[in-house]
């Protein structure tokens, strides 16, 4: 059989399932008692298992198989989680990554058998935990991740499944509804069956062969119950198999010839229900339908009944998402972006030819399509953050473990949504300055025993949005940064003066750290990691358009702050001119604009500076930067004409020959050959079909 | 497609001009070809390399052929086109005097470079071509787009 159509709906299930397995791993070495979780580890593993057996790939199957073996004893409490435990789990989980990624770049899960793991987990169900370390490196938080609760729910669910489907009578349980349903049924001389359907485990669009099967189902009878829900088997929530109880006048022959006719089907059993079987005497069914009949079900199976509806809530997030190609909302994306160009181009035309009112009403119509249309694209392209968020949790746990510290991470906001293609950059430069909070900032045990700090180190990860920007901010109640330290490091590598140095505020001298090979050079001071490749991060989130800060309190804790735009694509926009080209300058990053007089302007150590409201800001004169043959020269100006833009919380003023106004405008890529142009951040067409260019105010602001 | 040539297969040239020079590209190189249009200049890069211009809504660099290979410079003119290569997923415009037909030669009629050419265009030029007493030098795409993104 090809498989190959199958394996990238495998690859990306796999991901999901071992995300989850991740997440569930963690929970669960916080605390071993909670069998929600258990199960619910149990129950992904297995479904690994039969995908990775359905698909060929042997070796992970087997893996899971151990996997599920060791699961199996910690479920019957034959053992108890305890961290080496979960390291094996771990282990597993990224041996099975290795397979994933294999299997994607080659289609084959390889060759390696991770003996070693098979052993430990072998080892684990012989004699009981290899060398059961007393503590849990991780504690427990008081205040349990809502996720946490809805796994919980998976237990009584799970419970009523097995019921459901294993109870005595073979049927599954009803309510009094469903009696009375079938009740009037049998007196009017109907049938009821309850009709099991068993799907080949191979196959993969179960959803759809279910939907065949009630297709058929429906064309000749009424379904009027199902379990699982209808709604979880059209999500595929259901394990090969469901049941569903219908009402017919035809014969249970037909049912199973009709059902057994459809592909991948392997199974079917057909169960007449009588009156009987549910205890409704023949009295009872001559009786009147409004009178309450005896109830089937003993409270307990009501219990379980009503556990079976809650099943749709325990369910996971995913809810109803579609999977997207990325490059196809790119297509959507440009062609909205062509129409906001036309929408300017109108703009423009309707200025020219002054009012008409018909054709300036249609003008704006347009305008709200164009920025409806615009709001909902981006939406689809925001992802939650928790998307990276996820795997940083198991990375502090790993090297809490390896550095023998005590550190939680509390998330928060994981639900603030970015632009997918910020998601996918921003990983590297967060897992850079979590792993530097990890390691540098919080301190041992011993240490914080000493300054009397909490014996567990935390780190927060918080994300929120803030106007037009989504802040994520990394802290830590670790040793913070030793300014001084870094003041004389300044010195030694004759970056710049002492004076100069002494003069600098904290904040300026911080921000030295971000400076290429500042602290890469000198390792052996306990500053040393603190601010390694931490340029290189700085350049990527400003590559992203955003920015990044730290504060810190030396002995209490620093802060990162990382501001990345909320869109990517499309941004609101000062025009101004220089010369005669025109140059847009993003309106998020700017504060103010002012018209000063010439005197204004002085120098302070061979620069020019502006005074504002007793604010010396730099300024920079764009006409000269950006090599502008045909700028206005100051003498033929009444006033010099600024924009001050904000970079982190320094100001620095650009002059500008004039404004033009404020604009929506679409970024566009200067491409291969031009990336990387200096103080260019990108490029927009105007109206008219013009280009004109993005200026990068990072590289610019002094 | 036609690009595996066999030894004795024809390949076709678009020609233009600069100054009196007249220069060939392989098809299969040029995407479209237009006529000169307003251009953005980009700060702080070579001068042969004029600016930006919008392709349907493509940013797209454009380079003076002129200034590159060391000619006098020329105002556009109607006869002034932009021919956009590609190569590699990069597309790149090159201002000429103009264009003006598309030709077909053999591999092997090619000459080798010899000093015909002045020397800033020696770098870029795989052969050259003959048609009776017309001398068309054949450029080296690919060298001279790859060049422009090895700058950096």
């Amino acid at each position: 059989m090809d498989m190959n159509q199958y394996l990238d709906i495998f690859v990306e299930e796999s991901r999901e399932h071992l995300q989850s397995l991740n997440s569930s791993l963690l929970e669960l070495e916080k605390d071993p008692s909670d069998k929600g979780v258990l199960n619910e580890i149990f129950r992904v593993a297995h479904t690994l298992k039969g995908m990775s057996g359905t698909m060929g790939f042997t070796r992970m199957q087997r893996l899971t198989h151990h996997m599920e073996d060791v699961l199996e004893a910690l479920r019957s409490d034959r053992i108890s989680a305890n961290s080496d435990i979960v390291d094996v789990l771990f282990k597993c989980l990224d041996a099975l990554e290795t397979y994933v990624n294999n299997i994607l770049s080659t289609g084959n899960e390889g060759t390696k058998e991770y003996k070693a793991i098979i052993d430990a987990l072998a080892g684990i169900l012989k004699g009981g935990a290899p060398a059961k370390s007393a503590k849990v490196s991780v504690k427990k938080s008081k205040a349990k991740p809502p996720k946490e609760n809805e796994s919980e729910k998976d237990d009584p669910a799970e419970a009523a499944e097995e019921a459901a489907a294993g109870s005595d009578s073979g049927l599954v349980e009803f309510n009094q509804y469903d009696i009375n349903i079938m009740k009037k049924a049998f007196e009017s001389g109907m049938n009821v069956f309850q009709i099991h359907v068993v799907f080949d485990k191979g196959c993969l669009l179960k959803a759809a062969r279910a939907f065949i099967v009630f297709q058929v189902l429906e064309k000749n009878a009424e379904i009027f119950k199902s379990v699982p829900k209808v709604e979880d088997i059209e999500d595929e929530k259901f394990d090969f198999e469901f049941t569903v109880v219908v009402i017919t006048p035809n014969d249970r022959e037909l049912f199973e010839q009709e059902i057994n006719s459809v592909a991948e089907v392997v199974g079917v059993n057909v169960t007449p229900i009588t009156a009987e079987m549910l205890g409704i005497s023949p009295d009872e069914l001559q009786g009147a339908s409004e009178k309450d009949g005896v109830s089937a079900a003993s409270d307990a199976e009501d219990g379980i009944v009503q556990a079976a509806q809650d099943q749709p809530k325990k369910a996971h997030r995913t809810g109803k998402t579609v999977r997207v190609d990325i490059d196809r909302l790119d297509v959507l994306m440009n062609l909205v972006s062509e129409l906001i160009i036309i929408k300017n181009g109108l703009e423009n035309q309707m200025s020219a030819k002054d009012s008409n009112a018909a054709w300036n009403e249609s003008i704006e119509y347009l305008e709200r399509v164009t920025t409806n249309l615009h709001d909902a694209v981006m939406k689809v392209r925001m992802v939650p953050v928790e998307a990276v968020f996820n795997r940083f949790p198991r990375m502090i746990r790993d090297i809490a473990r390896e550095l023998g510290k005590d550190i939680e991470l509390k998330m928060s906001g994981v639900d603030t949504e970015l632009d997918r293609t910020v998601i996918d950059e921003i990983g590297d430069p967060l897992i850079h300055i979590l792993r530097n909070s990890a390691d540098h900032g919080i301190e041992t045990r011993e240490e914080r025993a000493k300054l009397n700090k909490p014996s567990v180190g935390s780190i927060y990860l918080r994300a929120y949005q803030d106007g037009n920007n989504v802040v994520i901010e990394v802290a830590d109640d670790g040793k913070g940064i030793d300014v001084g330290k870094i003041r004389k490091k300044i010195i030694e590598k004759g970056l710049e003066s002492a004076d100069i140095v002494n003069s600098l505020s904290e904040k300026e001298v911080v921000d030295y750290l971000f400076r290429p090979n500042f602290s890469t050079a000198d390792k052996v001071t306990d500053l040393s990691g603190r601010g390694v490749g931490m340029d290189v991060v700085k350049t990527k989130i400003e590559a992203l358009g955003g920015s990044v800060e730290v504060e810190t309190q030396f002995g209490v804790g620093s802060r990162f702050i990382i501001r990345l735009p909320l869109t990517l694509a499309i941004i609101q926009a000062l025009l101004v001119r220089i010369g005669s080209e025109k140059y847009a300058l993003p309106l998020s990053s700017i504060r103010e604009i002012d018209n000063i007089k010439f005197d204004e302007v002085k120098m302070v150590r061979d620069r020019e500076v502006i005074m504002l409201r007793d604010m010396v800001i730099p300024l920079v004169r764009l006409n000269e930067v950006l090599e502008v043959k045909d700028a206005i020269p100051d003498e033929k100006k009444k006033h010099l004409t600024v924009v001050v833009v904000k970079k982190g919380d320094k100001l620095t003023a650009f002059s500008v020959d004039s404004l033009i106004g404020q604009q929506e405008i679409v970024i566009k890529s200067l491409g291969k050959i031009m990336q990387g142009v200096k103080y260019i951040a990108g490029a927009t067409i105007l109206g008219d079909g013009n280009v004109a260019l993005i200026i990068d105010n990072n590289s610019l602001a002094l | 497609m036609a690009k595996q040539v066999s030894a004795k297969e024809h390949k076709q040239y678009v020609v233009f001009q600069i100054d009196d020079q007249e220069f060939g590209v392989d098809i299969h190189k040029v995407s479209i070809i237009e006529k000169f249009m307003n251009i953005t200049r980009v700060p702080t890069t070579p001068d042969y390399i004029k600016g930006v211009v919008n392709l349907r809504g493509e940013i797209i660099p454009v380079m003076d052929l002129r200034t590159k290979f060391g000619l006098p410079f020329k105002e556009a003119d109607d006869d002034t086109r932009i021919i956009m290569l590609k190569f590699n997923e990069i597309t790149l415009g090159v201002i000429v005097d103009s264009v003006a037909e598309v030709v077909d030669f053999a591999e092997e009629e090619m000459e080798s470079v010899t000093s015909i050419t002045n020397d800033r265009t020696l770098d870029y030029v795989v052969g050259i071509g003959r048609i009776d007493q017309r001398l068309i030098t054949v450029l080296n795409i690919e060298k001279l787009i790859t060049e422009l993104t090895e700058r950096e």
